[in-house]
C-alpha cells in the first residue's frame, strides 16, 4: 500500500508547478547565489575604493602612494570625479575627504599629513612624526582592515629607501653612527634601491603579504567618521534591511487578495458596479503602500524602544524613505499578484524572486561583502536602494535632498511595476 | 415582508432614467475563439417581469447574462438598459447582478459587506445607512448584521450574495442559479424575496435549472440552447408550441426487452429509463397501446397519463444527450 500513496503523491506534485519550482528551483538558485558571494568562484571581487590624500608630497609619500596604487584590490581616488561636480575637481583635502566617507561616497580615506616623510617608518610603536590618518565608515567593517593591512604591505614594497634610511637615522641616533667608510656604503645602497624603486614598480607589490594595522612598520591612526557615536550602529541597517524583506512578502500577500477575489467572482461583482479595474486597482496600490509604510513604522519603533535606535531625530527621512519604500513594494506586489493565475503560483513566485532580491540586493548580508558583478546585479533590486536610503538617514545622517537618488529610482520602479501591473490585470476587465 | 417598502424603495433609484423599456437584447453574438457562445439572441424585459432563462450547462446562459451586465463585449448586436449601452454608468446604475457564486467578502460582516458594495455602486452617508438595513431587512438577516459572512449558513450566504446585488436599489436584476444548494426553507424564502421585489415593479432575469422555480415564479420563460433561444413564451404557450393538446403515457412492461423494444417503435415511443413514453392527442388511444402490448406477450406493470410540463418542454427542445 505504500506505493501508492507514493505514486499518488508524486502525481499530485507533477501536476503542482509551483510546488515543483519550490522544491527544486529555489535550492538551486540560492544555493548559486551564496556559492557566488562565498565559493571563491569567480574573478570579480570587489574593489575598495580608497580616497588620498597626501598633504606631505614627499619622496615617501609618494612612493607609499604609487605602492598603493599598484594594489589591485584598490581604487585609489585624489579628486572627486569629474562628474560628481561641475567645475573642474580639485584635489581631495583631508576635510573633504572626511566628507566624502561621510557620505558613504568611499568606505575609507587615508591621510598622509605634512612632514610624514621625514618620519615615514614606526619602530616599536615610537614614532616621532605624524601618523598616517584612516578615517573609516564603521558601516563597513572590512574595507577599514584591508586598507590597513595593504599600507602595510605597500610600505615594505614600494618606499625600500626610505626604509633604509630612516634605518639609519635611528642607527645614528641610538648606536651612535656610522663610520664615514660605512656611510659611504650606505648611501650607495640607498642610491641603488632609490633607482630600483624607478625601475621596478610593479613586482614587488604582488608578491609581498600584507602586514597589520596600526602595529606595522608604519604608523596608521584609524578613526570611525560614521557612526562613532551611534548606538546600536547596526540596528539601522537591519531595520531596512530585514524589514525590506518582509514588505515584500507582505505586500505580495496582500496583493494576492485580488486573485481570491477573481476566483471567488467578487472581482466580476465590483467591476460591474461603478468601480474600474484603474480604480479598483489604485485602490489596492494605496492601501498596500499604507500597510508596508505601517509595517515599517512599527519595524523601526521597536528598534527604537528596545535597541536605542535614534528614530526621532531622523523623521523626515524616515518618512520619505518610508513611503517611497513601501510604494516600490506594493506595486511589486500587484505586478506579481497581477502575472500569477492563483494564490499557489503567487506564492511560488513572490518566495523564489523576493528571497533572490533579498540576498543578491543586501538584506541577508551586506553588499559591500559581494563581487563587484553582484554588487551591480543588486541595483537592480527594491532592496538594494531602499537600504541605501535608510542608511544615509540613520548612519550618515544626510539631510532628505541628499536621497534623491533612492527616492527617484524606488519611485520609478514604483510607477513603472504599477503601470505594468495596469496592463496585464486587462485579462480580468472584459472577456 | 414589507412590499410597499420594496416598491417605495425601488422607485428611489435610476429615476434620472427614461420610461422605456427596462432591458433589450437585440441580436446578440458572443464568440469565444471558434466557438459561439452566444448566436443571435434577442430578447426583452418589461417593468415589474420575471423571465426566466432555462438551458443545459454551457448553453450561453451566463455569456449572455456577462453581456447584460458589461463584463463581456459581444461581438455583433446590442445590450441596452433603459436605452442605455450595457457597461455606460446609468445602465449599471438600474441593474444588479446576483452571480451564481458567493462573490462576497469573507472576513467583512453581513452589513460590512453590503456597505462595501454599496459605496462600490456611489452610495454614502444616510442613504447607504437606509440601503443597508433596507437589505437586510429583505434578506432577513437583521439579526445577523454584525456576523462574519464565513460564519453564515449555506442559505444566509446565498441571501446575503442577493442583497448585496440589489443595494443600489436597482430596476432590472439579472439572477443567475440563487438557490443552488440551499434548503427547502432557505429556497421558499428566496422566493418570497423575489416575489417581493417583482411586487415593487423590479424587472428580473431569472436563470436556474429547477423547472418548478420557473414555472412557479416566471411570467414568461426563455429556452436557449447552443447560443439560441430555442423557445420563449409564458409556460402554457411553452407547452402548447411543443405540445399542443397532447399527453404523455409512461408505462413499463415485463417481458423481453427486444419485443418490448420493437413494440416501443412500433409506436413511434422511446425508452426513457425502462419505461416506454408515448405523446398522444386522445386519451382513448391508450387502450390499443396497452391491447398491443398484451397481444406482443409483454405484462403491463405500470402505466401513467400526464400533461406535459415545462420539463417535457426543455427536453423536447434541447434532447436528452449529456451537455458536459
Amino acid at each position: 500500500m505504500i506505493i501508492p500513496i507514493v505514486r499518488t503523491a508524486l502525481i499530485a506534485l507533477r501536476r503542482d508547478r509551483p510546488s515543483l519550482a519550490l522544491s527544486f528551483i529555489l535550492p538551486i538558485a540560492f544555493f548559486s547565489v551564496f556559492a557566488a558571494i562565498f565559493g571563491g568562484q569567480h574573478n570579480s571581487t570587489a574593489k575598495i575604493k580608497v580616497i588620498l590624500v597626501d598633504e606631505d608630497r614627499s619622496r615617501a609619500s609618494l612612493e607609499l602612494a604609487k605602492g598603493l596604487e599598484r594594489e589591485d584590490s584598490l581604487v585609489i581616488s585624489t579628486r572627486p570625479s569629474s562628474k560628481d561636480k561641475a567645475a573642474a575637481p580639485t584635489d581631495y583635502t583631508a576635510a573633504t575627504a572626511e566628507a566624502a566617507v561621510k557620505a558613504g561616497e568611499a568606505p575609507v580615506a587615508l591621510i598622509l599629513p605634512a612632514g610624514f616623510g621625514q618620519h615615514p617608518i614606526s619602530f616599536g610603536g615610537s614614532q616621532a612624526g605624524p601618523a598616517i590618518q584612516l578615517l573609516s565608515d564603521a558601516s563597513d567593517m572590512i574595507a577599514p582592515q584591508m586598507v590597513a593591512g595593504l599600507l602595510q604591505k605597500a610600505a615594505m614594497t614600494a618606499m625600500p629607501a626610505a626604509m633604509a634610511e630612516q634605518g639609519m637615522k635611528y642607527t645614528d641616533q641610538y648606536i651612535g653612527g656610522f663610520t664615514p667608510e660605512q656611510r659611504k656604503q650606505m648611501d650607495a645602497n640607498l642610491n641603488y634601491l632609490r633607482n630600483m624603486e624607478t625601475k621596478d614598480s610593479s613586482s614587488s607589490a604582488a608578491s609581498a603579504t600584507s602586514g597589520s594595522g596600526s602595529g606595522g612598520i608604519i604608523a596608521v591612526q584609524v578613526r570611525s567618521v560614521v557612526g562613532e557615536n551611534k548606538n546600536g550602529n547596526m540596528i539601522s541597517f537591519y531595520a531596512a534591511a530585514i524589514g525590506v524583506m518582509f514588505l515584500l512578502f507582505t505586500a505580495t500577500n496582500s496583493a494576492g487578495a485580488l486573485l481570491e477575489e477573481a476566483e471567488s467572482g467578487t472581482l466580476d461583482r465590483v467591476l460591474s458596479s461603478r468601480v474600474t479595474m484603474t480604480t479598483l486597482l489604485a485602490g489596492k496600490l494605496t492601501y498596500n503602500t499604507l500597510l508596508a509604510f505601517a509595517q515599517l513604522i512599527v519595524m523601526f519603533l521597536w528598534g527604537w524602544a528596545v535597541f536605542k535606535l535614534d528614530l526621532f531625530t531622523h523623521i523626515p527621512g524616515f518618512v520619505v524613505m518610508g513611503l517611497c519604500t513601501a510604494f516600490a513594494v506594493a506595486a511589486f506586489g500587484m505586478l506579481l499578484a497581477s502575472i500569477c493565475g492563483t494564490r499557489a503560483q503567487l506564492g511560488a513566485l513572490s518566495t523564489l524572486l523576493i528571497l533572490i532580491m533579498s540576498s543578491v540586493g543586501g538584506s541577508m548580508f551586506p553588499r559591500y561583502m559581494m563581487p563587484a558583478a553582484m554588487q551591480k546585479a543588486g541595483l537592480f533590486t527594491i532592496n538594494a536602494w531602499a537600504i541605501d536610503g535608510f542608511t544615509k538617514v540613520f548612519w550618515r545622517d544626510l539631510p532628505v535632498q541628499e536621497l534623491w537618488p533612492q527616492v527617484g529610482v524606488l519611485l520609478a520602479i514604483g510607477i513603472v511595476l504599477s503601470l505594468i501591473a495596469r496592463r496585464i490585470a486587462r485579462r480580468w476587465e472584459f472577456a | 415582508m414589507n412590499v410597499q417598502l420594496m416598491a417605495d424603495a425601488s422607485s428611489q433609484s435610476s429615476s434620472s432614467l427614461p420610461e422605456s423599456i427596462p432591458l433589450e437584447v437585440d441580436s446578440l453574438v458572443k464568440r469565444f475563439g471558434q466557438i459561439t457562445a452566444v448566436d443571435g439572441i434577442s430578447l426583452a424585459l418589461r417593468g415589474g417581469e420575471c423571465l426566466g432563462l432555462l438551458g443545459p450547462n454551457g448553453a450561453g446562459k451566463s455569456t449572455l447574462i456577462r453581456c447584460i451586465v458589461g463584463r463581456a463585449i459581444p461581438d455583433a448586436g446590442r445590450v441596452a438598459v433603459f436605452g442605455c449601452a450595457a457597461g455606460a454608468s446609468e445602465a449599471r446604475a438600474a441593474l444588479g447582478w446576483v452571480p451564481q457564486e458567493l462573490a462576497l467578502y469573507p472576513r467583512l460582516t453581513c452589513s460590512e459587506n453590503l456597505a462595501a458594495f454599496g459605496r462600490y455602486h456611489g452610495l454614502s452617508g444616510a442613504k447607504l445607512t437606509e440601503s443597508v438595513a433596507w437589505c437586510l431587512d429583505w434578506a432577513a438577516l437583521a439579526d445577523r448584521a454584525g456576523d462574519l459572512e464565513k460564519s453564515l449558513s449555506g442559505g444566509m450566504k446565498r441571501r446575503l450574495n442577493m442583497a448585496a446585488g440589489i443595494i443600489h436599489r436597482p430596476r432590472v436584476v439579472l439572477m443567475d442559479e440563487p438557490t443552488v444548494g440551499v434548503d427547502p426553507q432557505s429556497r421558499n424564502r428566496i422566493f418570497e424575496m423575489i416575489e417581493a421585489l417583482r411586487a415593487g415593479g423590479t424587472a428580473i432575469i431569472y436563470t436556474t435549472h429547477y423547472m418548478e422555480e420557473a414555472e412557479r415564479l416566471c411570467d414568461r420563460v426563455a429556452i436557449i440552447d447552443h447560443g439560441r433561444i430555442v423557445g420563449q413564451g409564458t409556460n402554457r404557450e411553452l407547452i402548447q408550441g411543443s405540445f399542443g393538446s397532447r399527453s404523455q403515457v409512461l408505462a413499463r412492461f415485463a417481458g423481453p426487452s427486444v419485443a418490448i423494444a420493437a413494440w416501443v417503435e412500433r409506436h413511434g415511443g422511446r425508452l426513457v429509463d425502462g419505461a416506454a413514453e408515448f405523446t398522444i392527442e386522445q386519451s382513448t388511444q391508450i387502450a390499443g397501446l396497452l391491447d398491443d402490448a398484451a397481444k406482443a406477450g409483454l405484462e403491463l406493470v405500470d402505466v401513467s397519463l400526464r400533461r406535459p410540463n415545462l420539463e417535457s418542454v426543455f427536453l423536447h427542445l434541447t434532447g436528452r444527450e449529456l451537455r458536459d
